[in-house]
């Protein structure tokens, strides 16, 4: 009998209800089909003339409008980019698990763990105010005259949008939550952290539904100087689609994506009592820091492995132990998969350190190759396509993978989904700055 | 960390003394700015170069000031809780296994460099002396330094925090302006309690000392108007009917919070017993929550679980910690709130304002309190207040007055942060 079985009802956290709103689609049907299509979401930027960059490609969300889903779209008028993801993802989380505030029955029991990232700079008036206000003698910035540019030019709703806290702030005035309420921001890791901290909160009893996910753009202009500076994006000049290779031999770095996810997470005694329908179990949480360098991942694979092993001891599974059928008990990871060189190959030896000989008979696939990298939104989508393949039975490819890398040998569901009975799931990010977090779901089983 | 310099003790002496920390900003020209004013921390208060050790030096090129601050706070914390950490002793054994220690940072938006950025940039503008993409796509933007983007990430106050101090365990950066100190401290109680870590390095720290924070803070209309030459300390007054805003400061606290069994096991001096935490959102008639008009039944919600959390009764507090910004609408909302937890006893509380002397400092404003609540604890003694009268006019004890000593038992902080996030922490007396 595993860990979670030993809860009470008011312990075990289940998932009712998800949405998100990604560069292949804003509903779970459309992305789940695209993903399974081994569709890409790459193509040349739009958001800003990026093509002297040395990457002027990403995945980018196309012909959204958040308004349609929205009671009362005045209320969020100003709404950054961020915020109208997130409101986009959390309505169809929402709606899906049948919640309002009579269901919910306590809307100060309703919190919100985000992992948001910050807004999108309004960049052509910011860099003017920077540029116009600059002093050729001094050889500085003209303090006086910055404020007199910046006050005059930049837009006061438009700042305030920029901080992170603001898709949150956008929830809880769309839903009414009252509850308990946290954006954290640790870069690529961050919406798997809100997901991993929701569930500690919802087990302390501190709340009886938690809105968890992240929404996040970096596609701007100081966005992708910021990444093309790390050599961490690709710069591949060939067909955009083809740019995330993680796993391959030939992967580059990263294509930035964008977007959102939100889940719907509840204590299993509040489903009940509304007679909701469960639609997996969260059993694990597991969450280190590398303390290592800056900009490098610790190369044993040490802060990695201890999240997952965390993760796995709070589930109750035994990484090196088979079920009944002779299987591992894992039965997928979603990877954090990047697509960088560093990235992908500590990924693959954390794994290895974790499962040991179990490890190769490990599916585990990057969403990635395809969504590209949506930075603190990736986890929450990640962690929602777990969900949805326990429910189809149907594992995610990592697609362009054509070169095998003798430092990435495992099973990583080369271009083609494959069915496969999937019961149990970890999903991995790891941020810059050595933040490392897992969750493991499962199929919800009374 | 705070304008009074590194570490408690100055901080502790200026707060009692009744000196402020209130000075002209003198990093940059802010004359064209609404506040020409901050409780800055001054170049000869903090070298960073001289806090990290030796081998880290190299790393404090990629420090934004918020980050300084939250090294220089850790250090100061480590120090004064007597562990021994991969800095403070390379080669020996730390006082607590790395991988059982975390590490929880509130940070704000770090803005870039103005000079940074508009010197990589002179050679892209456009004809109208705007922003030329073009350019800098092809060459300008190798101007900046490769890890540029790493000054400027919010969780790189935890990051490197957890590398100079070697915290493998869980480790977060929470971004809820003022709120995130507070939320941190209570995400490190609640990780401790569930077992993932016996310690944590819990707080946060921000500075808005820079042209985008003046200009955003303006904007949100939360800033007293004191012109050049005008004196700063008297335009902050927390809880008087007058007031006019605030006055922003550099700094932030890191605590050691750790498990009641670690710190007995190694003998450790507690400062005070962290004995109930919550959180809430409040009702945003703006929904981004600058006016907080309507929030005070959801910030008495979060004090009201904090003392369920802990298991006490209101009448057991013995002074509170609020946000008391001076920003008037903000201050009353606060008021509102704690009237409807402590009722009629609230004006025999005494409130702790620590706007007039250390500003208000962001993500690390909350940590403050809940570091200076300890101290009070520690030393049975309230800090001085300064500027406000007639604060019984909303209903609360925050007048100017020297500082005093007195019987505590518990301190309530409570914040609450532009976004409507509010926090509460209850301290007491360790047994």
């Amino acid at each position: 009998m595993s860990a979670r079985n030993d809860r009470s009802p008011s312990e075990r956290v289940v998932v009712s209800g998800m949405g998100w709103v990604t560069p292949l689609g804003h509903d779970l049907e459309t992305v789940w089909a695209a993903l399974m299509r081994g569709a890409s979401g790459m193509a040349p930027i739009t958001r800003f003339d990026a093509r002297t960059f040395p990457t002027s490609f990403a995945a980018e969300v196309k012909n959204f409008d958040v308004n349609v889903l929205l009671k009362d779209p005045t209320a969020h008028a100003h709404a950054g980019i961020n915020s109208q993801f997130a409101l986009g993802a959390a309505v169809q989380a929402w709606r899906q698990a049948g919640l309002d505030v009579k269901t919910a029955r306590n809307m100060r029991r309703v919190g919100i763990y985000l992992g948001a990232g910050e807004g999108v700079i309004d960049t052509p008036n910011y860099l003017a105010a920077n540029l116009k206000a600059w002093d050729a003698q001094t050889g500085k910035t003209d303090g006086a005259k910055w404020a007199e540019i910046g006050l005059r030019i930049l837009n006061s709703a438009g700042e305030i949008e920029q901080e992170p806290n603001m898709p949150l702030a956008h929830i809880a005035r769309e839903f009414g939550a009252r509850g308990p309420a946290y954006n954290c921001l640790t870069a690529c890791a961050a919406s798997t952290q809100a997901i991993g901290e929701a569930v500690s909160i919802l087990r302390h009893g501190e709340a009886d539904v938690m809105i968890a996910g992240g929404a996040h753009t970096m596609i701007h202009v100081l966005g992708v100087t910021g990444f093309n500076r790390l050599t961490a994006l690709s710069t591949s000049k060939e067909d955009p689609c083809k740019a995330s290779r993680p796993f391959d031999l030939t992967r580059g770095g990263f294509v930035m994506g964008e977007g959102a996810g939100m889940v719907i997470l509840e204590t299993l005694e509040h489903a009940r009592a509304r007679g909701a329908k469960p639609l997996a179990e969260l059993i694990g949480f597991g969450s280190s820091a590398d303390s290592y360098r800056i900009t490098d991942i610790e190369p044993t694979g040490r802060g990695a492995a201890a999240a997952m092993l965390q993760a796995l001891s709070q589930a109750g599974i035994d990484p090196h132990a088979r079920g009944a059928d002779g299987r591992p008990l894992v039965d997928y990871i979603s990877a954090h998969g990047t697509g960088t060189k560093e990235n992908d190959s500590i990924e693959t030896l954390a794994v290895k350190r974790v499962f040991g000989e179990l490890a190769r008979e490990i599916p585990m696939s990057s969403v990635k190759s395809m969504l590209g990298h949506l930075i603190a939104a990736a986890g929450a989508v990640e962690f929602i396509t777990c969900v949805m393949a326990i429910h189809r039975g149907m594992l995610p490819p990592t697609i362009n993978y054509s070169n095998p890398d003798p430092e990435c040998d495992l099973d990583y569901v080369a271009n083609t989904p494959r069915a496969a009975r999937v019961r149990t799931c970890l999903s991995n990010s790891f941020g810059f700055g050595g933040q490392n977090d897992t969750v493991c779901v499962t199929a919800f089983d009374e | 960390m705070s304008g009074f310099g590194i570490g408690m003790d100055p901080l502790w002496a200026g707060l009692c003394s009744g000196a402020s920390a209130i000075r002209p900003i003198t990093a940059f020209d802010p004359s064209g700015f609404v506040t020409t004013v901050a409780a800055t921390i001054l170049p000869e208060q903090l070298d960073i170069r001289s806090v990290v050790p030796k081998n880290y030096r190299k790393a404090t090129k990629v420090m934004a000031r918020d980050i300084e601050i939250a090294v220089a706070a850790a250090a100061a914390a480590v120090a004064s809780a007597g562990l021994t950490t991969r800095a403070t002793a390379e080669g020996v054994a730390p006082t607590i296994a790395p991988e059982r220690v975390g590490c929880h940072i509130g940070a704000g938006l770090i803005p870039a460099d103005s000079d940074e950025l508009a010197s990589a940039m002179l050679n892209c503008r456009d004809a109208d002396g705007g922003f030329d993409p073009g350019e800098w796509g092809r060459a300008g933007m190798n101007n900046l330094t490769p890890l540029w983007l790493l000054k400027y990430l919010p969780n790189m106050l935890a990051c490197h925090v957890t590398i100079i101090h070697d915290c493998q365990g869980p480790s977060n950066t929470l971004t809820c302006a003022e709120s995130s100190g507070a939320l941190s401290i209570g995400e490190s109680m609640r990780v401790i309690r569930r077992g993932d870590a016996d310690a944590c390095l819990s707080g946060g720290g921000e500075s808005k000392v820079s042209y985008m924070g003046l200009l955003r803070q303006t904007f949100a209309n939360r800033l007293a108007a004191v012109p050049v030459g005008a004196d700063g300390i008297s335009a902050v007054r927390p809880f008087d009917p007058r007031a006019t805003g605030t006055v922003l400061g550099e700094g932030g606290a890191i605590l050691i919070t750790e498990g009641f069994d670690s710190a007995k096991s190694r003998g450790a001096k507690a400062f005070a017993e962290l004995a109930g935490f919550a959180a809430s959102q409040c009702a945003c008639i703006d929904t981004v929550g600058v006016d907080l008009s309507d929030a005070a039944p959801d910030i008495a919600a979060a004090i009201e679980n904090a003392l369920e959390n802990a298991k006490m009764n209101a009448s057991e507090i013995d002074a509170i910690i609020p946000l008391g910004s001076g920003i008037l609408n903000v201050d009353a909302v606060e008021a509102k709130a704690l009237r409807l937890v402590f009722g009629d006893r609230l004006p025999k509380i005494p409130l702790i304002t620590l706007a007039p002397q250390i500003g208000i400092c962001g993500a690390g404003s909350s940590a403050l309190a809940a570091a200076v609540a300890a101290q009070c604890i520690h030393e049975q003694k309230l800090p001085a207040r300064l500027t406000t009268s007639g604060s019984a006019a909303l209903g609360v004890d925050a007048d100017a007055r020297p500082s005093c000593s007195a019987k505590i038992s518990s301190v309530l902080v409570t914040t609450t942060g532009m976004g409507g996030q509010s926090a509460a922490i209850i301290l007491r007396r360790p047994a």
